[in-house]
C-alpha cells in the first residue's frame, strides 16, 4: 500500500501535468529500449534450440510437452490429434516414418493409432528448458572457465589496489623532483589507444614465457592510469598533519602507508575495486591473444568459443551470457552507491 | 623533562628565508609561549625542533645533546597539531595507543599507560569511540593524551585552541596550565593570540618575519617591549602611537602642537622624529600634574558596563589632515557621543617611546 502511494504521488498532489506524461513517456521508453534486450536475453536463454528458431518468436519460453511412455526410455512429444471419428485427444507420438505418425495412449499401451501429420498439431506449454544451464558443466569445462575467470579478476584487482596505491601515496604525499612531471606522464597514457600497445605488451610477455598463462593476463592489466589518478586525488585530501602525527608515534613509512593512509582511503579503493574486478571480468582482447589453450580459457573466451564457424548452439551460448552477466550485476546493484560516492569525492565528475 | 637551546637556526625553503637566525634557550620545566602574527615562521620553529622540517643551518640542542640529525620520532618530544591529527579510523584507545604500539611496548604496559592517561584527562569513558564521536574539546584533550602517554621530554603544542570556541578556548587554557603543573614538564606552545600568550607563559617569545623580537616574562614584554611591534603586538586592545618630535631638554612636542617633559637616558637630539607609545587602559579623562593632553574627536564609543571604550582620531599636524587614531579604555560609563571632542591624559611615567628608524626600537 505504501509502495503505491509513494508510486503514484503527484507534484503538490494535483493530478499528472503534460510535462508528467512526457517524461512518463520518455522514461519508459528508455526503461524498454536499456531492459528490452536484457529480459529478452534472459527469457531466451530459458528455451529449447527449436524453440529459439522458430518464426515468428515467443516472448516466453515455451516448449512442447512430452510425457513418459511405458517401454519407451525417452520423454515423448504430446500432439494434438484429431482422430477418425472426430474426436480430440493428446497423445504422445512414439514414431514417425514419413507422412504418418503412430501415436499411443499410455492407458492402453497395446493399441497403437496410426495419424496423418497434417491431422495433429504439437502441444504447447510454458516450459523452463533449465537443461541449458545445467548441461553446461558437461557440454564444456565450464568450471574451469569460470575458476580462471574468477581467478585473473581477484588476482588482478588485489595486485591493482596494492601498486596503485602505493603509486598514488607516493605522488601524493612525498615531495620528489619530478613529481609532477611522473604523474602527468601516468596519466598521458591514458591517451594512448590499447590497440597500440597490444604488439609490444604481446611481445614483452611472450619473451617472459607468460603466454597460456593466467599471470600473462594478470601482469600488464594490473598498473592502471585511472586507479593511480583516482586513489591519488583521494589521498590529497588526507591531511598532511595525519602523516606527521603517525611519524611522531615512531611509525614506519611503511606503516604510516598501511595503518593509516590505506584504511583512509578506503571509499576510494572501493570504487577501484569495482571498476578493476568490472574491467578484468568483461576483459576479452588480451585474454583472447595470451591465452590460446583451451583449458586457460575465461569465461568471455568460452563464450566466444561457443560460436562455431558452421554450428553455433544459441541455447548455450544464451545460457552461459547470462551466467557470465551475473557477477556484474551483482556488484553494481550492491555497491553502486560506493561509486558515485568515490567518484564525486575524488574530484572526477 | 629537559631544555632545549636554539643556536643561530636558520631555515630556508629556496630562496625565501622563512627563520633567520633564531636563538633561544628554552630551560628544564619552562612553559614557552611562541607568538607573532600569522607567516611569522613560529609554526615553522615549532616543526624544525620536533624534526619535521630540516634545520637550513644552525644546531639544535636537546639536553645539551645536538639533535640536529636525530629523526623526529627519536628527539622524545610530542607534538600536539592545530587539527589534532588523530587518527579518524581508530578508537581514542588505539590512537593513544598507537604510538607505544609502534616501539613495541608490552601490551599490558600500553594499557596501563594509555588507561592512566585517560584518568588524568578524563577520557576514562570515552575510550571505545571514535573521534569523529567527540566534541572538539574531547578531541583536544585526546590529542593531549596521545602526546603524554609517550612520556616525552619536551611538549610541544601548535596552535592547540584555535579551533575551539571562545569559552572552550579559555577553560582549556586552564587545563593546559593545570597540566604543565602537573606534570613540571618542558613546554614549547605556538599561537598567534597575544592573550593566550599573556596568560600561560612562563617566556614568551615574540616573533617576526622569521626573526626573534623579544624574550622575556609577560609582563616584561607588557611594560618594557624593546620596539614598536611588541609594544603594539602585547596588549589588547592595541597601543596607541602618536608622532612626536623631540625639543629642547626632556621636551616632547606632539604634532598637533603640545609640549611635554619626559625624562629619556639616550636625550635624542632636538629635531628628531619620535613615536609616542601609550597604553589605552593608562588614558584617563581627568587630567593630572604633568600630564599628556590627548584633545581626540570621538568617532566611536563602547560602553561595555564596567568600562567603555572611546575611539577618536587627533588633530592633523596640517589643518584638514587626519591625525592618529587613539583608543582610550576608560573606568566606568560614559557620556560622550560621537563627533564631541574628549581630551584624554596620559601620565608621562607610563608612557613609551620608540626611535622611528627601521627597527623602531624603544628609546624609553
Amino acid at each position: 500500500m505504501k509502495a503505491l502511494k509513494f508510486l503514484t504521488r503527484t507534484r503538490n498532489g494535483r493530478s499528472l501535468d503534460w510535462t508528467d506524461w512526457l517524461s512518463y513517456v520518455y522514461l519508459t521508453l528508455g526503461l524498454f529500449l536499456m531492459f528490452g534486450p536484457v529480459i529478452w536475453l534472459v527469457g531466451s536463454s530459458f528455451k529449447t534450440e527449436a524453440a529459439l528458431n522458430e518464426f515468428p518468436p515467443s516472448f516466453l519460453p515455451y516448449g512442447q510437452k512430452a510425457v513418459a511412455v511405458p517401454g519407451e526410455e525417452k520423454m515423448k512429444p504430446v500432439y494434438r490429434i484429431k482422430l477418425p471419428d472426430g474426436t480430440v485427444k493428446e497423445l504422445p507420438e512414439v514414431r514417425r516414418i514419413g507422412l504418418m505418425a503412430t501415436h499411443i495412449d499410455p492407458a492402453r499401451p497395446d493399441e497403437p493409432i496410426r495419424v496423418n501429420v497434417k491431422d495433429r498439431e504439437p502441444v504447447r506449454e510454458f516450459k523452463l528448458a533449465t537443461e541449458n544451464y545445467t548441461d553446461l558443466g558437461g557440454k564444456i569445462q565450464f568450471g574451469t572457465y569460470l575458476w580462471n575467470s574468477v581467478f585473473i579478476t581477484l588476482v588482478a584487482t588485489i595486485l591493482t589496489l596494492l601498486f596503485n596505491s602505493m603509486a598514488a601515496f607516493a605522488l601524493s604525499k612525498y615531495k620528489f623532483k619530478g613529481r609532477t612531471s611522473v604523474f602527468l606522464l601516468i596519466l598521458g597514457t591514458l591517451m594512448v589507444p590499447p590497440a597500440i600497445v597490444l604488439v609490444p605488451n604481446f611481445l614483452v610477455v611472450s619473451e617472459l614465457g607468460m603466454l597460456n598463462s593466467l599471470w600473462g593476463v594478470i601482469w600488464p592489466a594490473i598498473a592502471t592510469p585511472t586507479g593511480v589518478f583516482l586513489l591519488r586525488q583521494y589521498m590529497l585530501t588526507i591531511p598532511d598533519e595525519l602523516l606527521d602525527a603517525a611519524r611522531m608515534d615512531h611509525a614506519s613509512e611503511w606503516q604510516i602507508y598501511w595503518r593509516i593512509v590505506l584504511p583512509l582511503a578506503a571509499p576510494a579503493l572501493a570504487v577501484l575495486a569495482i571498476f578493476s574486478v568490472m574491467w578484468r571480468w568483461n576483459d576479452f582482447l588480451w585474454p583472447l591473444i595470451v591465452l590460446s589453450k583451451n583449458e586457460k580459457f575465461t569465461l568471455q573466451l568460452a563464450l566466444n568459443a561457443f560460436q562455431g564457424d558452421l554450428v553455433t548452439q544459441w541455447n548455450y551460448l544464451l545460457a552461459m551470457t547470462v551466467i557470465t552477466l551475473l557477477p556484474i550485476t551483482i556488484v553494481f546493484a550492491f555497491l553502486q552507491k560506493y561509486i558515485t560516492q568515490g567518484i564525486a569525492s575524488a574530484g572526477v565528475k | 623533562m629537559a631544555s632545549l637551546q636554539l643556536k643561530n637556526v636558520v631555515k630556508d625553503f629556496g630562496s625565501a628565508k622563512v627563520i633567520r637566525g633564531v636563538n633561544l634557550d628554552v630551560h628544564d620545566g619552562e612553559f614557552v609561549v611562541f607568538v607573532g602574527p600569522s607567516g611569522c615562521g613560529k609554526s615553522t620553529l615549532l616543526r624544525m625542533i620536533c624534526g619535521l622540517e630540516d634545520i637550513t643551518s644552525g644546531e639544535l640542542f636537546i639536553d645539551g645533546t645536538r639533535a640536529n640529525e636525530i629523526r623526529a620520532a627519536d628527539r622524545g618530544l610530542a607534538m600536539v597539531f592545530q587539527s589534532y591529527a588523530l587518527y579518524p579510523h581508530m578508537t581514542v584507545y588505539q590512537n593513544m595507543a598507537f604510538g607505544l604500539e609502534n616501539i613495541g611496548t608490552p601490551k599490558d604496559q600500553v594499557k596501563s599507560k594509555v588507561d592512566a592517561a585517560a584518568k588524568l584527562l578524563r577520557l576514562d569513558t570515552l575510550l571505545e569511540r571514535k573521534p569523529t564521536q567527540l566534541s572538539g574539546g574531547q578531541r583536544q584533550r585526546v590529542a593531549i593524551g596521545r602526546s603524554i602517554v609517550r612520556e616525552p621530554k619536551i611538549f610541544l603544542f601548535d596552535e592547540p585552541l584555535s579551533n575551539l570556541d571562545a569559552e572552550l578556548r579559555v577553560s582549556m587554557r586552564g587545563e593546559i596550565t593545570g597540566l604543565h603543573r602537573r606534570l613540571g614538564a618542558t613546554m614549547i606552545y605556538v599561537t598567534h593570540d597575544q592573550v593566550e600568550a599573556m596568560t600561560m607563559a612562563d617566556k614568551i617569545v615574540v616573533l617576526r618575519s622569521g626573526n626573534i623580537e623579544q624574550v622575556g616574562t609577560p609582563l616584561d614584554l607588557y611594560n618594557r617591549p624593546d620596539n614598536k611591534f611588541v609594544a603594539g603586538f602585547i596588549g589588547s586592545p592595541q597601543m596607541n602611537f602618536v608622532p612626536v618630535t623631540a625639543g629642547h631638554g626632556d621636551n616632547i612636542v606632539t604634532d598637533h602642537g603640545a609640549t611635554f617633559a619626559m625624562r629619556t637616558e639616550s636625550k635624542p637630539a632636538s629635531g628628531t622624529a619620535l613615536t609616542l607609545g601609550v597604553r589605552p587602559e593608562h588614558l584617563t579623562l581627568e587630567a593630572t600634574q604633568g600630564a599628556i593632553a590627548l584633545p581626540m574627536t570621538v568617532t566611536g564609543v563602547e560602553q561595555l558596563g564596567g568600562h567603555s571604550l572611546l575611539y577618536g582620531t587627533l588633530p592633523g599636524s596640517k589643518a584638514g589632515a587626519e591625525g592618529p587614531r587613539i583608543t582610550a579604555q576608560v573606568a566606568g560609563q560614559v557620556s560622550t557621543k560621537i563627533g564631541e571632542t574628549a581630551t584624554v591624559y596620559a601620565a608621562p611615567d607610563v608612557c613609551r617611546l620608540f626611535a622611528t628608524d627601521g627597527n623602531e626600537q624603544a628609546v624609553r
